[in-house]
């Protein structure tokens, strides 16, 4: 994992002197709420709508245990013993006191951690697949790059004021497990004939205009990186619309201009500033890339597993779900859910926080990520430990098997936190995690992505979620609409709207209707959801949601 | 042709604790929003938010929002400001734990 040089280090702790003096001169009335309100906001510190919200950056969701430890402390000492995992890779914390923020910088620095560009017109934490540097399917580790990518950004003196925010984030596999489509640049590891480089993709989001990202550059060769990136962000810098936020993002200015005008600027910049480029970067790179190494994994007898695996139903039940394939086959990827039924998607406890440091630093060569579907990952556990890893899990609230099924809910933190929220999203997913328990139909259902915004920023992802659900306020009532058919991975499509939305109390019935009908309408078992709505179409399932007679009587 | 005015109280969020407040008759800022002035008048609503803007060195984001006569006191009209006075629906936080 990347360690903090002395130059990050001293970054980091000038940031945190010079906010507790803002702070400080905030309270004392030297600053006004204008000014002060950007200051707080590049530091991560919002205002919602019971208190103040710390959001900490967890660069491409690597988190290390001692961190982990850290962040349950900061949840005890200074919020209400939990902390919430978002679809960015971060964390935030509900409950903080704004003197208390100064103190709360300082420890997060002390384990190498800060809150900068978490929010503001500026590159934001860079995300990538959660199982970067483990997965078997992987070409090549993201975080490197992910790495590199952050220094270049963070202070960017050019890019401090941009249009509007902006979003990179990065996959090594050819599985994408970072919707790299859906952000504003979306790096994808390729290797072309024999060489190392990027398919780059420009111009994804969600929010109010979801669109899906375009190719930019099919093959762009490794060390050509930064200056690319850069080459994007200053054609983005002047052609963003500035004079309206709603269409100030890049996805817009690729939509307006067209993705050939865009690519010949950006191809202009690029060649302009490119021999800016001495290779300094690369040099920085692979500095960075010896601290990603693969953990000096063990070797040794997997039986534990296989014997668990045949004797105990639970165990294997959880096996099926959580577990994916780790690059050394005596090895496994343990998602760790924190969606238990009922449970408050991305919520962890402090104690569900120091369970699962223990764990990483028992079984996991003290390595934790955090994924944009809100869960937790153990990359690198031996398969002989996986029994131990599970009972642990299980004391702890933390081996529910769900992991891509029905119940494994992404929801946004939605208006029980969040000011900009227009309806909530977390009573909506924590109900349909409780009826599908009710029923127990989940694991014959299989994969299903249920994806839950309170508002049309689209943090839930609805849009990409196979059943979308979109909270709005409709004339001061809660209502909620339902979108099918989106996917967020490289088959990436947006939704299709059902039709009218449903009230607060209807959501649950209305998604057991999709659920009971998809059931009836696929062919074989394997057959998801989001195949069978490929197959079919909205019809059949706007029948079954709206209880309308059914068009085709087969 | 007037319309009846809907009335209003002065809401915002504390600067050092960030929670939810409204703003009495006395000029003080209370948690319960049942305490709040309820303001009839557009034009002393008005004056109402001004003075609470003025108060930047205790509250953030005053604004005016719709009330209802309640019987103990003014009440939300909007499910969001109703969360404002109850906390959040998950878990047991906020002023609905505060008593």
């Amino acid at each position: 994992m990347y360690a903090y040089t002395d130059f990050d280090e001293a970054f980091v702790r000038r940031r945190v002197a010079q906010f507790r003096g803002q702070v400080a001169r905030r309270i004392d009335g030297s600053l006004t709420e204008d000014e002060f309100k950007p200051l707080r906001l590049m530091n991560g510190l919002y205002l919602q709508l019971h208190a103040y919200m710390l959001r900490v950056a967890i660069p491409y969701g690597t988190v290390s245990s001692r961190q982990m430890r850290q962040l349950a402390m900061i949840a005890r000492r200074w919020d209400k013993g939990y902390g919430h995992f978002t679809t960015r890779q971060n964390i935030q914390f509900n409950w903080p006191q704004l003197t208390d923020v100064p103190d709360i910088l300082d420890a997060l620095a002390d384990v190498g951690m800060h809150c900068i560009q978490t929010s503001g017109n500026t590159i934001r934490n860079v995300t990538a697949d959660h199982f970067a540097g483990a997965a078997a399917d992987e070409i090549a580790d993201p975080r490197p790059v992910a790495e590199l990518l952050r220094q270049w950004s963070t202070d960017h003196p050019e890019f401090q004021f941009l249009p509007r925010k902006f979003k990179i984030a990065i996959t090594g596999s050819p599985t994408d497990r970072a919707v790299t489509r859906a952000h504003d640049i979306g790096l994808r590891m390729i290797v072309q004939n024999g060489q190392p480089g990027f398919e780059v993709i420009v111009g994804g989001g969600l929010g109010r205009t979801p669109m899906i990202g375009k190719v930019i550059r099919d093959f762009l060769p490794r060390e050509d990186l930064l200056p690319y990136v850069e080459a994007i962000l200053g054609v983005y810098n002047l052609l963003g619309r500035r004079d309206n936020k709603f269409k100030a993002r890049i996805k817009i200015a690729v939509h307006e201009h067209g993705i050939e005008e865009i690519t010949r600027l950006v191809e202009d910049r690029f060649a302009a500033i490119r021999p800016e480029f001495t290779g300094v970067d690369q040099q920085i790179l692979a500095a960075i890339e010896a601290q990603f190494a693969l953990p000096d994994l063990r070797h040794g007898p997997v039986g534990a597993h296989d014997r668990a695996y045949a004797a105990d139903p639970v165990y294997r039940s959880w096996a099926d779900t959580n577990l994916t394939p780790h690059r050394d086959p005596e090895h496994a990827i343990v998602s760790v859910s924190l969606k238990a039924p009922g449970a408050t998607p991305g919520d962890a406890s402090a104690e569900q926080m120091e369970v699962l440091a223990d764990l990483a630093e028992r079984h996991g060569h003290s390595e934790l990520r955090i994924s944009h579907e809100q869960n937790v990952i153990l990359p690198h556990v031996h398969k002989g430990d996986l029994p131990a890893v599970h009972a642990a899990l299980k004391a702890a609230g933390l081996a529910t098997a769900n992991i891509g099924l029905a119940s494994d809910i992404i929801a946004c933190p939605g208006m029980d936190y969040c000011a900009l929220a227009t309806a909530r999203s977390i009573p909506v997913a924590q109900s349909i995690a409780l009826r599908l328990e009710a029923l127990k139909i989940e694991h014959e259902v299989g994969a299903l992505k249920i994806k839950i915004s309170g508002c049309i920023n689209a943090c839930g992802h609805h849009h990409v979620g196979h059943i979308g659900i979109l909270g709005l306020d409709r004339a001061g009532v809660e209502t909620y609409q339902i979108t099918l058919g989106g996917d967020g991975t490289e088959t990436m499509a947006l939704g299709d709207r059902t039709g009218p939305g449903f009230a607060y109390d209807e959501v649950v019935p209305a998604v057991e209707r999709l659920i009971l009908a998809y059931l009836e309408l696929r062919r074989t078992r394997d057959e998801t959801f989001l195949d069978v709505y490929r197959r079919l179409g909205m019809a059949p399932f706007k029948a079954a949601i709206y209880q309308t007679e059914r068009a085709d009587a087969a | 042709m007037t319309r009846r005015y809907t009335p209003k109280v002065v809401t915002a969020n504390r600067l050092l604790a960030g929670d939810a407040v409204w703003l009495t008759e006395d000029d003080t800022w209370s948690t319960d929003m049942a305490e709040a002035e309820l303001i009839e008048d557009e034009a002393h609503a008005q004056m109402r938010l001004l003075h609470a803007q003025s108060r930047p060195h205790e509250v953030v984001g005053a604004y005016l929002t719709d009330a209802a006569p309640g019987h103990d006191g003014p009440r939300p009209v909007h499910f969001r400001e109703e969360f404002r006075t109850r906390g959040p629906s998950n878990r047991f936080h906020g002023k609905q734990a505060e008593g």
